[in-house]
């Protein structure tokens, strides 16, 4: 045990010398939580939409008013009146503005007549994101004006009720779970990974190989000095992150002591999985160009970022193997919905058998000789 | 029983032989020195005696156990000082020796009383609290010597201990070898391609080249044995193409190698030989560029068993470079 602990210490000491370090690890994934959060997790506001009215009936200018009390209230679009269809279409082409709502000739005439009267919205589909924000603001709007001036007294139309279980979760409080656990992998991934070939490669193994140290105590040795520093980035972004984030009640006792529990098995189990990534690998170049693909691959299929249910099949085999969906999944149950453990005891035992499954494999596949 | 016994030794990395088949055996209390140039085989040699590298086939024994059975026993028995300076430069000197110390299993108060008096034998007392960074080389080495004695082991293995090291530090790395020899009962083992080195500090010397040990035996019999007290080299301007065949024929020359127009001679007696040379020369109308005259050296025996020099041999290109870890 004493040796274990002499590689923790040894490990610990060089980590506390080093600011930069702490700072990478624990700084850059609050900079993404805070950077992804409000850079994803806001409404659209004030998109050009040019409006060509080539009716000019009553029906034509009720409908433009509602277009300009949205412009004026909620600003999700700002109207831009056009004389002509061609110099619409034209500023759409060139950039100018996003979308053009066209009024048709005979507009108001379909309209009073009943006769299946159509606007036209006519986009810029390039950007996703607004144009289905546009549609389904334009849609919105269209139904009070559909409804008929005095509503029946009694109606047969089926109506939806949404009761939300849990307070609003706005997206920067949605992209907490992946960033705590992104935060544990960057602190893994530098101590596991990075500084280990590091180490490896100016020879400071060959000095540990000499001594009497088992394989076991080595492996096991590295692991936890790794993980001790992984659980603290972990332990501020709990903190720290949700209250960034804004998380109801962000330091409740109780919530803290599961959610560390969760940290310290996300820690073990991802810098075991560098371990076994890592532990024949000599040359320094390969964690560090290791690092982006492993990010990608592991991150973002976790449903840390977008719900996994959306993912085509491929992506879901990976989550379903990739630790960092369980750890995400914990998180988001514990902070997101304050559950208590047995909420999470499938996340906690896939992260506990893939931890023991990965440091055996390190062990078994670590070389006891240069 | 020997401290190290080392029996038909030999390591292959694929097609290449590193160690050939090599024999010696270390008694306690001796300085051994592997002698030999860049990829002679020295350091994939010491690697399998300090059970780093396993060896193809052979027997080594060390403090009666073997590396390959009995690897753990080995380890406790040995200090080793690798090739490249493997204390963390983060840590203090203190630090860097006390956790290992620990992973010998010392106690708090051996730790304690080891690495203070290891620290005032290598005159880092001092230094104690400060981080290696600030170290010069000759002070890290003298750190990694100390540090590979924090649990009093039997044998001491040093892979060239002092390359790198500026004239001044070599010096301070042999006189605290001396010392830590003489206080510590301590046999140890270096490889080593500075001939002053071996010279200075190995009571036996094993010339290893191209994996094969060639030679093996004290300084002063390995110098006997090359032919000649003396040796002398001479550089001419014109020398003719029998030039080589008369210099062996002056009297008291034992021997002549040539290279390009430098000719290496022993002679029994220096000076005269000196003599017979320049008169050889004038008579034969041959313009003298250079000539020394110097006792036979340990270079002289490399020359002597490899048939080229140890200097020559570290400009070359190695052969072969082991993967480092």
């Amino acid at each position: 045990m004493h040796r274990i602990l002499a590689i923790i210490e040894r490990d610990l000491r060089r980590f506390r010398r080093s600011p930069t370090l702490i700072m990478v690890s624990v700084v850059m994934p609050l900079v993404q939580l805070i950077v992804l959060g409000y850079a994803f997790g806001g409404k659209l506001k004030h998109v050009e939409v040019g409006v060509v009215d080539e009716d000019h009936g009553v029906p034509a200018v009720k409908l433009k008013e509602m277009f300009q009390a949205i412009a004026a209230n909620a600003s999700t679009f700002d109207t831009v009146a056009y004389t002509d269809q061609t110099s619409a279409l034209h500023d759409l082409r060139s950039g100018r503005i996003s979308a053009v709502v066209n009024i048709p000739p005979e507009f108001s005439r379909s309209v009073l007549a009943g006769k299946n009267p159509r606007i036209a919205l006519i986009e810029d589909n390039t950007d996703q994101f607004a144009a289905s924000a546009l549609e389904g603001s334009l849609t919105q709007l269209l139904a009070p004006y559909n409804a008929p001036a005095t509503a029946p007294r009694l109606s047969a139309d089926v109506t939806l009720s949404v009761v939300e279980v849990y307070p609003y979760v706005p997206y920067i409080q949605y992209l907490l779970p992946g960033s705590t656990v992104l935060a544990i992998f960057v602190s893994a991934m530098i101590g596991g990974g990075i500084i280990y070939i590091d180490d490896k490669a100016r020879g400071l193994h060959e000095g540990y190989l000499v001594t009497p140290i088992r394989k076991f105590e080595l492996i096991l040795g590295f692991n936890l000095a790794g993980a001790v520093k992984a659980i603290m980035a972990g332990a501020v972004l709990i903190t720290v992150g949700s209250l960034i984030a804004g998380i109801p009640d962000p330091l409740n006792v109780a919530r803290l002591a599961r959610m560390m529990l969760l940290v310290v098995l996300t820690a073990l189990a991802l810098i075991s999985m560098m371990f076994v990534l890592m532990v024949r690998v000599s040359d320094p170049l390969v964690p560090r160009a290791m690092f982006g693909v492993l990010n990608t691959l592991l991150f973002f299929p976790s449903g840390a970022v977008y719900p996994i249910a959306a993912f085509p099949n491929w992506m879901k085999a990976i989550a379903t193997v990739d630790p960092f969906t369980y750890a995400v999944d914990g998180f988001k149950e514990l902070l997101l919905k304050n559950t208590g453990l047995w909420a999470i005891s499938g996340d906690l035992l896939y992260l506990f058998i893939f931890t023991l499954v990965a440091m055996t494999g390190a062990t078994l596949l670590f070389r006891r000789t240069l | 029983m020997f401290d190290i016994e080392v029996k038909d030794l030999t390591k292959r990395f694929g097609d290449f032989v590193a160690v050939d088949s090599i024999s010696f055996n270390v008694g306690h209390g001796e300085v051994f020195g592997l002698l030999g140039p860049n990829g002679a085989g020295k350091s994939t040699l010491i690697r399998m005696m300090t059970t780093l590298v396993p060896p193809t086939s052979g027997k080594v024994l060390i403090n009666g156990f073997d590396v390959v059975r009995s690897p753990n026993d080995v380890r406790q028995s040995i200090g080793v000082i690798p090739q490249a300076m493997t204390s963390d430069l983060d840590l203090t000197a203190w630090e860097n020796m006390s956790i290992f110390a620990k992973f010998y299993g010392l106690s708090r108060e051996e730790r304690r009383k080891t690495i203070k008096e290891l620290l005032e034998a290598v005159d880092l007392t001092q230094w104690a609290d400060k981080p290696l960074k600030m170290f010069s080389g000759g002070m890290r080495r003298r750190l990694e010597i100390a540090r590979g004695l924090v649990h009093h082991p039997k044998i001491f293995f040093l892979d060239e201990p002092t390359t790198g090291l500026d004239p001044v530090s070599r010096v301070a790395v042999w006189e605290m070898l001396s010392k830590l020899k003489r206080e510590r009962d301590l046999t140890i083992l270096l490889t080593t391609h500075y001939m002053d080195e071996a010279d200075k500090l190995c009571d036996r010397i094993a010339i290893v080249d191209h994996g094969k040990l060639v030679a093996l035996d004290s300084p002063l019999k390995l110098k006997a044995s090359v032919p000649g007290k003396n040796i002398m080299e001479v550089s001419f301007a014109n020398p003719p193409p029998d030039w080589q065949t008369l210099l062996r024929n002056l009297p008291d020359v034992a021997d002549v190698k040539a290279v390009d127009n430098v000719f290496r001679l022993s002679s029994d007696n220096g000076p005269r030989t000196t003599v017979e040379v320049m008169d050889a020369a004038r008579k034969a109308g041959v313009e003298v560029t250079s000539l020394s005259v110097q006792s036979t050296s340990l270079d002289d025996v490399f020359v002597h068993y490899t048939g080229h020099q140890l200097r020559d041999a570290l400009q070359a290109p190695a052969v072969y470079q082991q993967p480092r870890v």
